[in-house]
Parts: C-alpha cells; sequence; structure tokens
C-alpha cells in the first residue's frame, strides 16, 4: 500500500515513558472519578474534551432534529413556535461554543505536545480548570430550557433588543453560562499559546511546526483577541437587562447596531476559531495519504495568518441590511471578498498535494477529500453573500443557513472526524474498524448534502430562515432537507460504535500507524504512554 | 538542553475552582432574576476567593522550594503577557462602544448624515455629548457632569504616580535594596487605596448630586461600565500588589527571581494606561 519509504524526522532520544533515571518519579494517579476531576495530563484532559464535545453534539443534534422534524411539512405539527425558537437557538449556541470548539481544544489537547516534542503543555493546572469550567458553563445554559419563560430564543447571535427588552427571564442565566465558557476559552487559549511559544523540542524552529500547531497558535491568538469582546458584549445586555443601562436602547441615546457591531466584531473572528484548525488537520491527512510532501507549507503559514488578520476587518457583512453607510458597506464587501484569496491559496495546495500523489482512501482520508470539496461550496456560498447587493436579497433566507453548515458540518466536524479517525491509532492503539467507518463516511456525506443542499434552493426562492412555517412551494425543499438531517444525525450513532468498538479493540496500530505520516507524534508508541517526551526530545528536520 | 522538563502535580484546586464559579454564577443569576439566593452568591464569592488564594498558596510553596526551571518562568511569562492582552481587548470592547455612540449613533439620532432617519423617532432630538438630554423623556440624563480637573485630575496623579513608586520599588529590589523596595512598595499599595476612597467619593457625588446614574441614558452607561470596570481592577490590582508586599517582608524574592512581583508591575501599569484613556476619553473629551 505504501509505494515509498518517507523521510522520518527523528528523534535522539527515545520517548517513552520508561525512559529511565530522569529523576521525575510520578505518584499514582488518583483511583476512580478523583483521576479524571484532578487530572493534570493533556491526554486525558484532551479525552475529556472530546468526550464532552460528543456528548454535546449529540445533545444539540437532537434540537436540529427537533427543528428539523417541524419543518418536515409546512404548517404547524409537533411544537409551539416559542419552542421552535428555543430549539435553533440552543442547537446554534451548543454547536458553537460546547461541541465545534471543545472538539478542537481537545484534538489540541492530545496532538500539539506530541506533536512538538513536549511532555504537557505549558500549564497544566490551568488546562485541568479550562476543561471543568465547561460542564458548569453548559449544566447552566441547558437548565434554561426548563425554567419559567424557557430558553434563549432570539437565535444564536441574540440580537438586542430581542435578547434584552423581549427576552425572557432566564436570559441572564444564558448570559452567565456564556462568561463561564468564555473564561474557559481564554484560558485554554493562553496554555496553548505558552505552550507552542515555550515548550517546542530543541532544534525545532517555528517554521518546523505541523500546521496543526501552526494553526492552533493562531486561533489562539484570536480566541484570546474576541473573547474577551463577546464578554464585554454580554456584560452591557446584562446590565441593560438588570441595571437600567441604555447601551442597545435608543431612547437613552444607545444603539441597537452597536450591539451588532460589538457581536459580530467578535463573531466573525469566532467562525474562523472554528475553521483554522480544521485546516491543520486536513494538511497533515492529505500529504499522508497522497505520499507526497504538503504542497505550499509556507504559503499555508501565511495564508492562515492572512485569514486571520483579515477577520478583524470583515464583521459588518453580516450586518448589510442593517442600514450602514455607503463608505462602511463597500470596505466590508471588498475586505470579504479578500479573504478568498488565502483560502484559495490553502485549497489550491491541497490540490497540488494530491495532484499525482499514489492515493489510497482509508477513513481520514475520506472525510478529508470530502472537506476539501465540500467546505470550498461553502467558500464559494459565503463569495455570493459578500456581494452586498446580492446579500440584500439573500440576508436571513435558508441560502445563508446552507452556506454556514456548508463550512461547518462537511468543513469543521468532518475535519475534527478526519483528525479522530486519523489519531484514534495513536490514542488506542488500534486502527478504526474500516467498513464501520466507510459506511460512517458515506452515510454522512449523502445525508449532509440532502440537508443542506436543496437549502441554497429555498434561500434563493424567498425562503426565510427561523421561522417554524413556511409556504406550501419550498414543501418539496424542506422534506429532502428533514429526511436528509434524519439520515445524518443516526448515522453519527455509527460513529460512536467506531470509537468504542476502537477504544475495546481492533487491529494492532504500530507506531508509524499510517505509511508516510510525518509528525512526532508517530515516533511515540501506539497507543501512546501517559506520559510522553519527559526528556526534551532533539528534532531533525526531514531531509526534504 | 539538559535535564527533565517540570510537570506539576495534581491539584484539587481547578476543578474545586470551577465548582465554586458555578455556584457564584447560579446565586448571581438566583439574585438578579428571582431576588433571591443572595447567601449563595455570597458563598460562591467566597469560595472563589478561597480557592484562588489556597491555589496561589501551592504556586508560591513550589516556587520557594525551587521546583520552577527557567522554561516553567517563560510559560508563566507568556501566560500573564496574554492574559493582559484579553484584558486590554476587554476594555476594547467598551472603549469601541463609547467611540462609536459618540462618532455615529447620537449624530445619527440628531439627523446627521444619509443615515439620518432614526432622527424621525426623535425629531426634537439634538445631538450633544456629554448627552445631558436622552432621545426619548422617559429617560431623564445627568444634570451635569464631571469637570475633569477636579477628582479626576487627583486620581490621574494618583496613578501616574504610583507606576512611578511602583517601578523605583521594582528597581530597588534589582539592585538588591529589599527594605527600600518594601517601603516604595508600601507607598504603591497607599496610592492605590487612594484612588479607590476617591473613586469612591466621585460615585457617591454622582447618584447624589451630579444625577449620574447607571440608567441616566447612554452617559451613564458608558461612564460606569469603563470606570467600574476600571475600578475593579485597580482593586484586584492593588490586593496584589499588598500580596506582594506581604512576600517582600517575608523575603520571597531574590535580586535575580522575583517574576511574581514582575506581573504584578505588569498588571499595574496597564491598570494605569487603561486609566490615562479613561480620563481622556470619559472626562476631558
Amino acid at each position: 500500500m505504501a509505494p515509498k519509504v518517507p523521510p522520518q524526522p527523528s528523534l535522539e532520544q527515545s520517548s517513552t515513558a520508561t525512559a529511565a533515571g530522569h529523576g521525575l518519579a510520578h505518584a499514582a494517579p488518583p483511583k476512580g472519578i478523583l483521576r479524571w476531576l484532578l487530572t493534570t495530563n493533556h491526554k486525558e484532559i484532551g479525552s475529556l474534551y472530546l468526550i464532552f464535545s460528543l456528548i454535546m453534539f449529540f445533545i444539540g443534534g437532537i434540537f436540529a432534529l427537533v427543528v428539523r422534524a417541524e419543518l418536515y411539512q409546512p404548517g404547524m405539527q409537533l411544537i409551539q413556535p416559542e419552542f421552535f425558537n428555543q430549539m435553533t437557538t440552543m442547537h446554534g449556541l451548543i454547536m458553537v461554543f460546547a461541541a465545534v470548539m471543545p472538539a478542537f481544544t481537545g484534538l489540541a489537547n492530545w496532538m500539539i505536545p506530541l506533536q512538538i516534542g513536549a511532555p504537557d503543555m505549558a500549564l497544566p493546572r490551568l488546562n485541568n480548570f479550562s476543561f471543568w469550567l465547561l460542564p458548569v458553563a453548559f449544566i447552566l445554559l441547558l437548565s434554561t430550557l426548563f425554567m419559567p419563560g424557557g430558553g434563549p430564543n432570539f437565535g444564536w447571535t441574540f440580537y438586542a433588543p430581542l435578547s434584552t427588552t423581549y427576552a425572557p427571564p432566564s436570559t441572564t442565566i444564558f448570559i452567565l453560562s456564556l462568561h463561564i465558557a468564555g473564561i474557559s476559552s481564554i484560558l485554554g487559549a493562553i496554555n496553548i499559546i505558552a505552550t507552542i511559544l515555550n515548550m517546542r523540542a530543541p532544534g525545532m524552529r517555528m517554521m518546523d511546526m505541523p500546521l496543526f500547531v501552526w494553526t492552533w497558535l493562531i486561533t489562539s491568538f484570536l480566541l484570546i483577541a474576541v473573547m474577551p469582546v463577546l464578554a464585554g458584549v454580554i456584560t452591557m445586555m446584562l446590565m441593560d437587562i438588570n441595571f437600567g443601562t441604555s447601551f442597545f436602547d435608543a431612547a437613552g441615546g444607545g444603539d441597537p447596531v452597536l450591539f451588532q457591531h460589538l457581536f459580530w466584531f467578535f463573531g466573525h473572528p469566532e467562525v474562523y476559531i472554528m475553521i483554522l484548525p480544521a485546516f491543520g488537520i486536513v494538511s497533515a491527512i492529505i500529504p499522508t495519504f497522497a505520499r507526497k510532501p504538503l504542497f505550499g507549507y509556507a504559503s499555508m503559514v501565511y495564508a492562515t495568518a492572512s485569514i486571520a488578520i483579515l477577520s478583524f476587518l470583515v464583521w459588518a457583512h453580516h450586518m448589510f441590511v442593517v442600514g450602514l453607510p455607503l463608505a462602511a458597506t463597500l470596505f466590508f464587501m471588498y475586505t470579504t471578498m479578500l479573504i478568498a484569496v488565502p483560502t484559495g491559496v490553502k485549497v489550491f495546495n491541497w490540490i497540488t498535494t494530491l495532484f499525482r500523489g499514489s492515493i489510497s482512501f482509508e477513513p481520514p482520508m475520506l472525510f478529508a477529500l470530502a472537506f476539501v470539496v465540500l467546505f470550498t461550496i461553502g467558500g464559494f456560498s459565503g463569495l455570493m453573500l459578500a456581494i452586498a447587493p446580492a446579500d440584500f436579497q439573500y440576508h436571513d433566507t435558508y441560502f445563508v443557513v446552507a452556506h454556514f453548515h456548508y463550512v461547518l458540518v462537511p468543513g469543521a466536524v468532518f475535519a475534527i472526524m478526519a483528525g479522530v479517525y486519523y489519531w484514534l491509532p495513536k490514542w488506542t492503539g488500534h486502527y478504526p474498524h474500516e467498513r464501520l467507518a466507510q459506511w460512517h463516511f458515506w452515510l454522512s456525506v449523502i445525508g449532509v448534502n440532502l440537508t443542506f443542499f436543496p437549502m441554497h434552493f429555498s434561500g434563493l426562492a424567498g425562503m426565510p430562515r427561523r421561522i417554524p412555517d413556511y409556504a406550501l412551494q419550498f414543501a418539496d425543499f424542506n422534506l429532502v432537507s428533514s429526511l436528509g438531517a434524519f439520515l445524518f444525525g443516526f448515522s453519527q450513532l455509527l460513529f460512536v460504535a467506531v470509537v468504542i468498538l476502537c477504544v475495546r479493540g481492533g487491529r494492532k496500530a504500530p507506531a508509524q500507524a499510517w505509511d508516510y505520516a510525518e509528525d512526532l507524534e508517530w515516533t511515540v508508541p501506539s497507543p501512546a504512554p501517559l506520559h510522553t517526551f519527559e526528556t526534551p526530545p532533539t528534532y531533525q528536520r526531514p531531509a526534504h | 538542553m539538559s535535564g527533565s522538563y517540570y510537570v506539576p502535580a495534581t491539584s484539587k484546586w481547578p476543578v474545586l475552582g470551577s465548582l465554586a464559579i458555578g455556584v457564584m454564577m447560579v446565586g448571581i443569576g438566583m439574585v438578579l432574576v428571582y431576588d433571591r439566593g443572595s447567601l449563595i452568591m455570597v458563598a460562591g464569592l467566597v469560595a472563589v476567593v478561597a480557592v484562588m488564594a489556597l491555589w496561589f498558596r501551592d504556586v508560591v510553596r513550589e516556587s520557594r522550594s525551587g521546583l520552577y526551571d527557567s522554561q516553567m518562568d517563560r510559560s508563566f511569562r507568556w501566560g500573564m503577557g496574554w492574559f493582559i492582552f484579553s484584558e486590554v481587548m476587554f476594555f476594547a470592547a467598551f472603549f469601541g462602544a463609547l467611540f462609536y455612540i459618540r462618532t455615529f449613533a447620537i449624530p445619527w439620532l440628531g439627523g446627521e448624515g444619509e443615515k439620518g432617519i432614526s432622527a424621525l423617532l426623535w425629531p426634537e432630538f439634538t445631538a450633544h455629548w456629554p448627552l445631558l438630554n436622552p432621545p426619548d423623556p422617559s429617560v431623564s440624563g445627568p444634570a451635569q457632569v464631571f469637570s475633569p480637573w477636579h477628582l479626576p485630575l487627583v486620581n490621574t496623579l494618583i496613578l501616574i504616580s504610583s507606576s512611578i513608586t511602583l517601578t523605583v520599588a521594582h528597581e530597588a529590589l534589582r539592585a538588591g535594596y529589599r527594605r527600600t523596595c518594601r517601603n516604595w512598595l508600601a507607598g504603591t499599595v497607599l496610592l492605590g487605596l487612594c484612588f479607590i476612597v476617591i473613586q469612591g467619593v466621585e460615585y457617591y457625588e454622582a447618584y447624589a448630586h451630579y444625577g449620574i446614574t447607571l440608567d441616566a441614558g447612554i452617559y451613564g452607561a458608558t461612564f460606569f461600565i469603563l470606570t467600574g470596570f476600571h475600578g475593579l481592577h485597580v482593586i484586584v490590582g492593588t490586593i496584589i500588589l499588598a500580596v506582594m508586599l506581604v512576600r517582600i517582608i517575608r523575603d520571597h524574592f531574590t535580586r535575580e527571581e522575583h517574576f511574581g512581583f514582575e506581573a504584578s508591575c505588569w498588571y499595574w501599569h496597564f491598570v494605569d494606561v487603561v486609566w490615562i484613556g479613561l480620563f481622556l476619553f470619559v472626562y476631558v473629551f
């Protein structure tokens, strides 16, 4: 299956926990639940993050299926409109803050120390703190569904005054829970930056780092820059609701549009926070299974940095219909279209890496290839939305829903799954069940396209989003979307099955689980022992 | 590079800290939504403070017993630096709101520019700043605003002096004069306390005589969110410096190794810089 032997980065010193005699005795970890409550080990915390995000992925998924069940046919069938609004809102909030972000943080926890030859994260106790804040935050958030007046019902973007003047009483709890989640993200990002800047194996320069590490370095910067802005804007909401301030109330001289500016100054970098680590994962997988080095490593780094910088200059493209001055509309339209340039660089680099490679189609590669194709579709619909005069037509229709679900589901979520399939042998010592994983992939890819592709058409035809009922002419498209959603949702049970089977057993994986995989994680045994790289390895650059 | 990495042992403080924050947030939520549960809120707050104190105590002990190496020191430096950057962005949100309101929202409400359509809501409204007369008569604005050249100027001088005295203390520590360091640091803490008291007096004046309140339109809102969060940071900073004073007295630092002290200096200077922005854009201009 592997035609050539790849050049390997080598380590002068073996990296297992048994490298004896360096004087670091590890106390036996506490038993039972305490072990997980107190752990400071990056691998255990990584697993906690991943398990948490998987649970939340299913909770958020159930909310989505409630929405799709109601939209299965026109008219009001199953739920009240008020509950429908809570479901769309909670689906978005849970998927963004509790599923996708923690999943990437989990992968970062597991893989960044292994990929840079570090023994652990730079600040291990802070790492434990960052994780355990999350269950607290999201139990609080989910509890709002049971409060009088119901949970948040204003969409995941929680625009004022819907989220202030007209909001249910539980909004205060929602704000507090988001504060906790924000603290968790900021501390997690600080930890990742400190790890990458300070803990690299001697000899590993910045430009030697795997792209997953690079993309996470830049993602951490975005997180530290924008999560405090989110904290600021929700604090202003809290004040407006509880202390009579007028930040978002024009009667007192404030402005509801101010909310949108602040929110999207956070929100747009936030969407890149959810996609940059995905770029890193795909950039690791495609060279491995095309059996060629990544084309244009340096340009990938620069493209990622450019996307991050541009992400601070495009926020108002979410607000074209709110009544911006013409100069602002033009500025944000052009900066948004500019993002297509570095993103295009990335897509072309992946394609060029594939060009004349000896490609094989293991599950991680399938998901990575689907990512490239389907993310690009989402990118193109984003380019359409960037054109302000066209956006006047598309705004708040299902076309927007189709766009961001294409970048987030077959984009971010597929990349996470690709990463999980890619690194499961390293985590568990076993390969994932090939046939089940193939089924999971094909059902997912069919389900996702059945769900979201018709939304382009219903959106262009004018179907508004976030409304529980619709006109008859949209019935067929919605029927297909709902069937696709249930197919996609239930196929994820296969994913759980594959993961559980892989933890329990399966074909044994060697340290070098994939023939052409290059980074340092493949030099430690599979499964990776609890402690790795306890003495600093010396990194040697691959020959090519 | 030789030797092994330092990987800290497990600790119960992080998970207890999460729990404490959860209790505190539940308490705050109950107080705000249901007007009860203040006991839970206070208990949560006490627990958060206690966990922080105990966690820091452990770190100080580990540092004193020589467990930390230069790599750990660099991790702390990166950690503190990026934490302060996140604080900068937190204040940037409030400054951004203030600039947006003053540059765009108020003039537009007053009928200026192509978006002057919002002026149709309150045709009698004329744009002005400080906003003493909010657009809707149901919101009563401040009666008057503070002159920057009285208490705010005094506070500016206090904070700038405190940055200077802190730098003197730091230089003294680096030169090995522990008593000098102690005296100048004590002076800094005293200046911090003076600032807090004067800010308290100003808040009293605001409510008692100036009509600057949280519900006095957007002027009151931006005034209190900026000065309020800054004031909280001064309180936290003063507590941190007071802890450093105790540590200086107990001889915890050497001329070379005193990152705890240095990080406190970074934090204090950051709080100082924020105040200068506040003084200029909230009070003077």
